[in-house]
């Protein structure tokens, strides 16, 4: 509450009274204080400041969005505010990073807004830490890219004013520290990035994209409100401080988990909530894209592991962990094939989003399975993985859309099979691409084979569990992360061969143009933070390890800084160990060694020659393998069971002057078999009932009054 | 609270609900009318004791806008538009006395039941009041239900407001500002009505709500 009184106090005293004043006022609190006079006294006060400071940067960023409504329309704008974000995106990575590397204590800070009796709390703690810097840093780079990226926007005035509220948003909900504050915030982010999506809603799609989105993230608000409601239980104590100190039954806690996993999943792209994920993402503007997959889906997670992890607190029963495990398995083999089958390059990003979403559940369902049997170094071991996985996928899928928005840019093209040869006229960002791609295969030595290395360790230690069930569901889980991985290798080798390889498949494509040096900078900044991420990972698992004590009662890996040649030593030395760097360092000389023996004892010279055309000279470019060759294979193992899929050969007789048809049919079974019947269940209810805005003024009386009727004998008799 | 007082007020609230039973079966427009102005007139003086007995001042220019407006002013200005429109000598089918004053008396029977125990805490002459209103509410929303005439509608509406202005006077009453913004929005709302009535039957040759339905069924085909 705000005291009016102490105004005069602190014009007549010292400044020590005004902190104090301020104090009251906000209630900052440090659970631990390290003593005044020693040599963090200056970092006190500069940490006193630091969430007020976090809190407002996002301001100014919303500042940005009512400046954009008022000066869209001038061809500067674009650049202020994107500009302004980036500075400001910066500014709130390095605090962030700062207050994460210092290992500080939580700081929280209650501020007398929004709902009269509960306030808003916010507390920024090293799992907030760590999201607000997944947050920034995909904010920053999309903002640097957008500098030069905006430039080509068909309509500025539609996305400048949501890109800063929609950051703003996500800054706010990993800061909350009360239900309100988190749900305010959720939406905010929600309703932002609806915006963007809704950016062109002239073409019908985009439209159809916006209207599922809307209708899937009030559902998992939904969800999420009523986890909060469940949580704070029936004497209302809805911050955060107060659910965790709550003690809830199993049968209730269990029910959290269940709406967390809803809420939460629907946002990040579970299977089966992630029908609006595919449409959504690609239908916004191409670095919106990126935040979106890249960083919201992160900020879900980050809901997922606030409600589970550190709100619903001990005791963790067994079959969660099973539970979110399936799912995650579920999720990232049904997301990779479903990738496989698109030929729309960013529809094929947001498909495997979904799949990377899937990887980061099975890392959490482990860590929930150890820690409910009390394994807590399996834990920490599990917990890294998936939070390593959050900050990788992070990296490369807003590398890769960034990558797919200059590809639009210069060709305007979405279809991959109207593109190709695209290395010979955009050879930077073919580069660059191939790095995300490379790293979102999990290849050495970049970041995505050291997450899902991680994760793979985790997986072989479950034998240490005790239930049956969780014995014979993790081994199958990590089969299903082995297929996925295998399959997302297969999807990106068809992503860059197609796009960047081959002759170009359209005049677009021939005629395309290397993307401007912002958007480079953008794409090669993520492409160097992928490959130092992999061969530095023991640093990166020390910067987490805050975090993972922070969730998993304290235990942690061990330090990693200190081991020889920065090896990744999660388990034990004998057990196994991972070095990105030397394995980089191998692969350098070996390519280097390879090139030089080529060229020394083959062929001095790069040569160009005719390709061998089966004697059909000037083959046109739709002979080349496209994209639906390419999933083939795949269709037919995968297809027929999970998709349905039906391929028919139209074949004319001899002498029929027909083209032969290769006739593809896809069946999508979550649409089909979840969502499907409830719309029909809808649309057959709202037919029925029709006839209600046709009634007579006597009816609709009589009905209000049969109404009334009905609840006050209700009443008299309930009573 | 002395025995008489409450025994008047007990008598004035109960003889809304009476008069609320009287206008169910006027099947005359005039009559209709002039059931309508008694019971506004007996509103008017059960707000009027209620000041009274609560020693509640403002309570008097409520008790007199009451008098004033609802048992003067728009009686009269009805009676005017009724014979303009030249249905005064219109006869309204009404369902039947005996089934209404067996709906009535139902409806009052719930109104008691649900609002004496839900008050138990409240003072009797509130308690009492409240169940009143409550009965004075639904045997203005049953009239509106029953009747098929426009005029009637706006009476079952305006003695439905009686009974809220009843609950509220009962209840310590409301604040004057509210009670007089309600009563001029009452007379907006004859204002409107009467514009609209004149409208409806320039446009359809009667004010009965059946003929506009038939328009509206066969609009929908």
């Amino acid at each position: 509450m705000i005291v009016a009184t102490p105004l005069k106090i602190t014009q007549a005293l010292a400044g020590s009274r005004i902190d104090r004043t301020i104090e009251s006022r906000f209630t900052l609190m440090r659970p631990d204080p390290p003593p005044r006079g020693s040599p963090r006294a200056s970092g006190i006060r500069f940490s006193r400041m630091l969430l007020p400071l976090l809190l407002g940067l996002p301001l100014v960023l919303l500042a940005g969005g009512v400046y954009a409504v008022v000066a869209s329309r001038r061809p500067e704008s674009g650049r202020r505010i994107h500009g302004a974000a980036l500075a400001v995106c910066l500014l709130l990575l390095a605090l962030a990073l700062g207050y994460l590397l210092a290992r500080d204590s939580p700081l929280e800070l209650a501020l007398p807004l929004g709902l009269p009796w509960l306030g808003m709390h916010f507390r920024l703690d090293a799992l907030s830490a760590f999201f607000l810097i997944v947050v920034n840093l995909g904010g920053a780079i999309t903002s640097l890219f957008a500098l030069g990226y905006g430039q080509h926007e068909r309509a500025p005035e539609r996305v400048l004013p949501f890109f800063p509220t929609f950051l703003a948003g996500m800054n706010w909900v990993v800061l909350a520290d009360d239900a309100f504050s988190f749900l305010f915030a959720w939406e905010f982010m929600s309703l932002g990035s609806w915006a963007l999506v809704m950016a062109h809603h002239q073409e019908p799609a985009n439209a159809r994209a916006g209207y599922l989105y809307l209708v899937m993230a009030f559902f998992g608000t939904l969800a999420l409100l009523l986890a909060f409601g469940l949580l704070a239980g029936p004497a209302g104590g809805y911050d955060f401080a107060a659910m965790r100190a709550a003690q809830i039954t199993p049968g209730r806690s269990a029910l959290v988990l269940v709406l967390a996993l809803l809420g939460a999943g629907s946002k990040a792209g579970l299977v089966p909530l992630h029908v609006w994920l595919p449409l959504a993402h690609p239908a916004a503007p191409s670095h919106v894209s990126a935040l979106m997959s890249g960083v919201m889906t992160k900020v879900a997670v980050y809901g997922f592991i606030r409600i589970v992890f550190d709100l619903l607190g001990e005791p963790v029963l067994w079959w969660w962990g099973g539970v979110v495990l399936a799912a995650g398995g579920v999720t990232a083999v049904l997301g990779v094939l479903y990738a496989l089958m698109q030929h729309d390059l960013k529809r094929l990003l947001a498909y495997h989003t979904v799949e990377n979403i899937g990887i980061i559940f099975i890392g959490l369902g482990l860590a929930l399975a150890f820690q409910a049997n009390l394994l807590y170094f399996n834990a920490a071991l599990a917990l890294s993985a998936a939070l390593f996985h959050v900050l990788n996928h992070s990296l490369f899928k807003s590398l890769l859309f960034l990558g797919s928005g200059a590809v639009l840019t210069a060709t305007g093209e979405r279809d991959m099979e109207r593109l190709g040869g695209l290395i010979h006229r955009m050879p930077q960002t073919a580069l660059a691409f191939l790095v995300g791609s490379a790293a979102i295969s999990a290849l050495p030595p970049l970041n995505g084979f050291v997450s899902e290395w991680m994760t793979f360790q985790a997986i072989l230690n479950s034998p240490e569990l005790p239930q049956w069930l969780l014995k014979f569901l993790v081994p199958a889980v990590g089969a299903l992360l082995a297929l996925s991985a295998a399959l997302a290798a297969t999807c990106f080798v068809k992503a860059f061969g197609i796009t960047f390889l081959g002759r170009p498949r359209s005049p677009a494509a021939a005629q395309a143009r290397e993307t401007d040096r912002y958007s480079l900078a953008a794409m090669f900044v993520l492409a160097g933070l992928c490959l130092l991420a992999g061969i530095l990972p023991g640093l990166v698992v020390d910067g987490l390890a805050p975090v993972v004590a922070l969730l998993n009662g304290g235990a942690r890996l061990v330090d990693q800084y200190n081991q020889p040649w920065l090896t990744l030593v999660p388990v034990g030395a004998l057990k196994s160990s991972y070095n990105g760097l030397l394995v980089m360092l191998f692969m350098a000389l070996a390519a280097f060694a390879a090139a030089l023996l080529i060229h020394r004892f083959a062929s001095a010279v790069a040569r160009r020659g005719p390709a061998w055309d089966c004697g059909f000279p000037d083959a046109s470019p739709a002979t080349q393998y496209t994209a639906g060759s390419f999933a083939q294979p795949i269709r037919r193992v995968f297809g027929t069971l999970v998709f349905q899929a039906r391929e028919r050969v139209t074949m004319p007789p001899p002498g029929d002057q027909r083209a032969a048809r290769l006739d593809v049919e896809l069946h999508d079974p979550v649409w089909e078999r979840a969502y499907a019947p409830i719309a029909a269940a809808v649309i057959a209810l709202s037919t029925r009932f029709n006839y209600l805005q046709y009634l007579t003024i006597r009816h609709y009386l009589s009905l209000v009054f049969g109404a009334l009727v009905v609840l006050l004998l209700g009443m008299a008799l309930w009573r | 609270m002395h025995g008489l007082e409450f025994d008047i007020a007990h008598f004035l609230a109960g003889g809304m609900v009476v008069v609320s039973f009287l206008l169910l079966y006027q099947d005359r427009v005039y009559t209709l009318l002039n059931t309508f102005a008694l019971h506004s007139l007996v509103l008017a003086l059960a707000v009027g004791w209620q000041a009274y007995i609560q020693e509640a001042h403002h309570l008097y220019v409520t008790a007199g806008i009451a008098l004033l407006f609802k048992a003067i002013v728009i009686p009269m200005a009805l009676r005017r538009i009724v014979r303009q429109l030249g249905i005064h000598r219109t006869l309204e089918v009404v369902g039947g006395v005996g089934r209404d004053m067996l709906a009535g008396t139902a409806l009052v029977a719930l109104a008691i039941m649900v609002m004496l125990p839900v008050t138990a805490g409240a003072d009797a002459l509130a308690r009492e009041d409240l169940a009143f209103a409550l009965a004075v509410l639904l045997l203005g929303l049953l009239l509106m239900v029953n009747r098929h005439n426009a005029i009637s509608l706006v009476i079952g509406f305006m003695s439905l407001e009686n009974g809220l202005v009843l609950a509220a006077a009962g209840a310590r009453g409301m604040p004057l500002a509210v009670e007089i913004s309600v009563a001029f929005s009452v007379l907006i709302a004859l204002i409107v009505i009467g514009v609209f009535l004149f409208r409806i039957r320039e446009r359809f040759d009667s004010v009965d709500m059946q003929a506009m339905d038939t328009f509206r069924e066969g609009r929908r085909k």
